[in-house]
């Protein structure tokens, strides 16, 4: 509890005290009231002084000015009616007061909480001098420092490992609950809990570029970019004021008048009082305190299971997906391509997966990936030349002096060369040599654990289209859709393909309500992530470029998270709902019946602090996603 | 120019004024105040000098909410 909290809570039960005691004793009419004056003091000082300075600046939509207002029309309305209970403005400015301080206690509190969850952020860094060990501000480390982490300690930066071996917790970065090994030569991420080892680490990034500070950052913004139920609430509160104070001064005024005019009595307290009820109930703060704790608690409890969602209206769209667009390679398969067989080949083997690895030697496609890995022996760089890349076909490079080409089909063909079929299915390079065909190469990827229920589960949530996009054959496309029960696939697209389907997607959609996500590895599908309403990069640990371009990060590769991050946007947004029309609901009813005069000033404060406390609590809620 | 400051508001709605007026500022292209994280994140217009632009802002906000701060 902050200082201001504490001497609020100490008025608060001074106030209250006071008030008690007043209706207890049969004071003489004169000590009453001026306990009464002094309870109200009390309470609501720091009100009216505000409420002084809202009227110097112009502006008498305060919400200070109105509850001054209100609670002083009722003091004198009870002085006016000699009524001597002042008991019903001292009340409305003490539990006004407890809902502005239950407000700030629970939003400071789930603030807190909210932060805790998200707490990587490492104090220090180990730097090895002359033997001894010393904690110096990881700021201040530069790029190819060696530091040490010992067991218990957060590793600090980016880095690989030089020394020792251990195994790291990764929940706080992945929500991924078993420990991860590690040994020399291992890149290794920040933010991570060294568990068993020491660790002797080279440093490959400053601590502003490391993967933890770039997740922090992305987190404490994340609640900036405001969703369209934030703008919503925050316009109809710019009008619900100015509004009701309207009609609370057209009340006080004119039924008084027209029933002077139809010779009934004026009645002029009566109706005076009921405006009075509406300033209570006029200010705005339910409402608009509610929605952006939900989003918070909804991004805050998202990113403790690994997913990182940029932004509040992020989260909200993601709530109405119904199409998802799946990038293969990567995201639904491993991406991790194992050369299952060479056929047709006239050379050996092993040389023709020679040519293939050196010519596809420049390229971080994962299947030229795998061919270098299947290669087996360190690429010399030195005996290729003239690379040409194709996206979607191949390389073409000058080996040794030989001429090789190594892609697919298309690339074959427009090199006027037959390929020969394969009838196994995987990933085909066609390889040719000097113009000659030499054989190709099987390529086989294996589709990730779990991917299956991954997709059953997004199905669940109300994903009605799953849409799977591939540069790979045809083949090996439709046996991938079939084994996993994705609705649509295309195949064989070069990369700018991807962007015109994606776009096309969108264009049929039955409605723009409905929202199309596509889920990529981030690493060359930046461009659909970015022009899909919601681009999902997954396995982004440690890849700056997915974090960059997608909208929502989920940091380990598990296909599982998808459908939980539907399922807590969806919760989060039912939440930020049921508060909207909940506190719009009471709130018209309560004006309602103030304007009939069925009800008082008692019942306008406790509808609002009511709806306040509840709407906080609902809130808090979203927090809640362990076991969506 | 992007710069982000560390704000101190207490309610929601007085956080809403905040970036409205803020935003009239002369000199300010657009602004954020985030309620949850107590921050203003401003971005100038092109050529103003932040720290003169912020005084105006701290001035305008502190005339709709007497009780916020921003830490400059």
């Amino acid at each position: 509890m902050s200082k201001k909290q504490k001497k609020m809570l100490i008025r608060i039960i001074a106030a209250s005290v006071l008030l008690i005691l007043l209706n207890l004793l049969k004071l003489p009419e004169a000590a009453s009231a001026a306990g009464y004056f002094i309870a109200y003091l009390v309470i609501g000082y720091d009100i009216l002084r505000k409420a002084w300075k809202g009227i110097l600046n112009r502006r008498p939509f305060d919400e200070c000015f109105l509850m001054a207002v209100a609670t002083l029309g009722a003091i004198a309305l009870a002085i006016y009616e000699k009524s001597g209970d002042y008991n019903e403005a001292v009340a409305v400015m003490l539990f006004y007061q407890i809902g502005e301080f239950f407000q700030s206690y629970a939003v400071g509190k789930s603030r807190r909480n909210i932060t805790e969850l998200m707490d990587i952020r490492p104090d220090y860094a180990n730097i090895e001098t002359d033997g001894t060990l010393e904690q110096i501000d990881p700021d201040e480390v530069e790029i190819g420092s060696v530091i040490v982490v010992q067991p218990g300690e957060k590793v600090p930066i980016d880095g690989i490992v030089t020394e020792g071996s251990s195994t790291l917790n990764t929940s706080a970065l992945t929500g991924e609950s078993v420990p991860r090994a590690c040994g020399v030569g291992d890149e290794i991420i920040s933010g991570c809990i060294n568990l068993t080892g020491v660790l002797k680490i080279r440093t490959t990034k400053e601590f502003g570029e490391s993967t933890v500070s770039k997740i922090l950052e992305l987190v404490e913004n994340a609640s900036s970019l405001k969703s369209r139920s934030e703008e919503f609430i925050s316009r109809f509160a710019r009008v619900y004021t100015p509004a009701v104070v309207y009609s609370a001064v057209a009340l006080a005024v004119l039924p008084p008048l027209a029933r002077m005019l139809t010779g009934l009595p004026a009645g002029w307290n009566d109706w005076i009082y009921r405006a009075l009820t509406f300033l209570v109930i006029s200010c705005p703060c339910a409402l608009v305190i509610s929605i952006p704790l939900s989003f918070f608690a909804g991004i805050g409890g998202a990113s403790h299971e690994g997913i990182l969602i940029k932004g509040s209206n992020y989260l909200e769209t993601l709530s109405k997906v119904r199409t998802v667009v799946f990038d293969k390679t990567g995201t639904l398969t491993k991406g991790v391509f194992e050369v299952s067989g060479i056929h047709h080949s006239p050379m050996e083997d092993a040389e023709l997966l020679e040519y293939a690895a050196l010519a596809e030697c420049a390229s971080s496609h994962p299947i030229s990936r795998s061919l270098q890995r299947a290669y087996g022996k360190e690429i010399e760089r030195n005996r290729v030349s003239e690379i040409e890349e194709t996206g979607g076909e191949g390389v073409r490079a000058v080996v040794d002096g030989h001429r090789v080409a190594a892609g697919n089909e298309k690339l074959m063909k427009r090199l006027g060369i037959t390929p020969i079929d394969c009838r196994s299915t995987g990933t085909i390079i066609h390889v040719a040599i000097d113009g000659a065909y030499a054989g190709h190469i099987v390529i086989s990827d294996l589709e990730k654990p779990g991917v299956k229920e991954a997709l059953a589960a997004l199905r669940n949530a109300g994903v009605n289209r799953l849409v799977m996009l591939t540069g790979d054959a045809e083949k090996v496309a439709s046996r991938v859709a079939e084994d996993l029960g994705i609705d649509e696939y295309h195949a064989e697209l070069l990369p700018g393909d991807k962007v015109s389907l994606v776009e096309k997607l969108l264009a049929e959609r039955s409605s723009e309500r409905d929202k199309l996500a596509f889920v990529g590895d981030g690493i060359n599908d930046a461009p659909v992530l970015s022009r899909a309403d919601i681009g999902i990069a997954m396995g982004a640990m440690g890849s700056d470029a997915a974090i960059e371009a997608a909208d929502i990060v989920l940091m380990d590769d598990d296909p599982m998270k998808i459908a939980k991050g539907v399922r807590i946007s969806r919760k989060c947004i039912r939440i930020v709902y049921e508060n909207i029309v909940f506190a719009l609901a009471v709130k018209f009813g309560c004006l309602i019946m103030g304007a009939l005069g069925i009800a008082n000033m008692w019942a306008a404060i406790f509808a609002d602090v009511g709806v306040m406390v509840i709407a906080v609590l609902n809130a808090i809620r979203a927090l809640r996603v362990k076991n969506l | 120019m992007k710069k982000t400051y560390k704000i101190e508001v207490d309610c929601a709605n007085c956080a809403n004024l905040m970036e409205d007026t803020a935003g009239k500022v002369a000199g300010v292209a657009s602004v954020t105040v985030n309620f949850m994280t107590q921050k203003m994140i401003v971005t100038f217009e092109e050529g103003q000098d932040p720290k003169t632009v912020m005084k105006e802002v701290l001035k305008a906000c502190k005339k709709v909410e007497p009780d916020c701060e921003i830490e400059l």
